[in-house]
């Protein structure tokens, strides 16, 4: 590996001008490590405290609604309709379409946008009538 | 043409042929993508449409076929597509060999491990082990 390492590399996130698509692409990769983290144990931990019993699931929805809780849970909300919206994204350009710089820009606008507004939604709906 | 030290890595590697592996992941992290659209939408979906997000309600919408069905499917489909995305992360950061290894194991083991602990609670609950 002794030749590797005098060699250039390709250009990185320090040198390019950022847009849109850039934010998009290190949003899918940071909000799909998110949920296979904390995500999915969180997904455990809610099954096992509703087996456990009514103390296990009790202390389950103390923790989950305190501050700390429901940072967490509107974080994750979030990484999830990010992670969604912007992994149809992939799946449209996985068929070679929408590279062209304007679609490609708006589609990656796109997928901020709607992340944000369907966590808002389902969390105004959850908190102001519902919880 | 000699490959010996000086050779970058690229041209250790030019002529090889493809490395005949790899193909099976990228396409199982799509299928897996899509198969989570459905299966995350329906989680969503059932969350908001509960009466309410008590302890009771809960194992009675996961103790029906309808719940607990989709609920197996999210836990083993969503580890699963946890499990290529987080190797896709590791294969692009942990350059060395031992290193990469070691934590692609480690991760294998956590996904197996997390999955059947979160199936095996969904089990308690579906066949009505817990009150």
């Amino acid at each position: 590996m002794a030749a590797t390492n005098s060699r250039p590399l390709s250009p990185h996130l320090t040198i390019w001008r950022w847009g849109p698509h850039m934010v998009v692409s290190i949003l899918h990769r940071a909000s799909g490590v998110a949920l296979s983290i904390a995500g999915l144990a969180i997904l455990a931990w809610w099954l096992l405290a509703l087996a456990q019993g009514a103390e296990a699931y009790t202390r389950f929805a103390e923790v989950g609604m305190s501050p700390i809780g429901l940072f967490v849970l509107i974080g994750l909300t979030w990484a999830f309709f990010q992670h969604l919206l912007s992994g149809i994204r992939h799946l449209v350009m996985d068929t070679g379409a929408a590279f062209e710089l304007d679609t490609n820009k708006r589609f990656a606008i796109l997928t901020i946008v709607g992340s944000l507004v369907l966590t808002a939604a389902l969390w105004v709906y959850i908190l102001g009538g519902r919880a | 043409m000699s490959l010996g030290d000086s050779a970058t890595p690229l041209g250790r590697v030019r002529g090889l042929g493809s490395a005949r592996e790899g193909g099976e992941h990228w396409l199982t992290e799509r299928v897996t993508s899509v198969a989570l659209l459905l299966l995350g939408t329906w989680l969503i979906a059932s969350l908001l449409f509960l009466p309410d997000l008590g302890r009771q309600t809960m194992i009675e919408w996961l103790r029906a076929p309808s719940g607990a069905v989709p609920m197996a499917l999210l836990i083993i489909v969503g580890f699963r597509h946890a499990l290529d995305g987080m190797k896709v992360v590791v294969d692009d950061y942990v350059h060395e060999e031992g290193s990469r290894f070691a934590v692609n194991t480690l991760l294998l083991f956590l996904a197996v491990g997390g999955g059947a602990l979160a199936l095996y609670a969904l089990a308690q609950i579906a066949f009505g082990a817990v009150a």
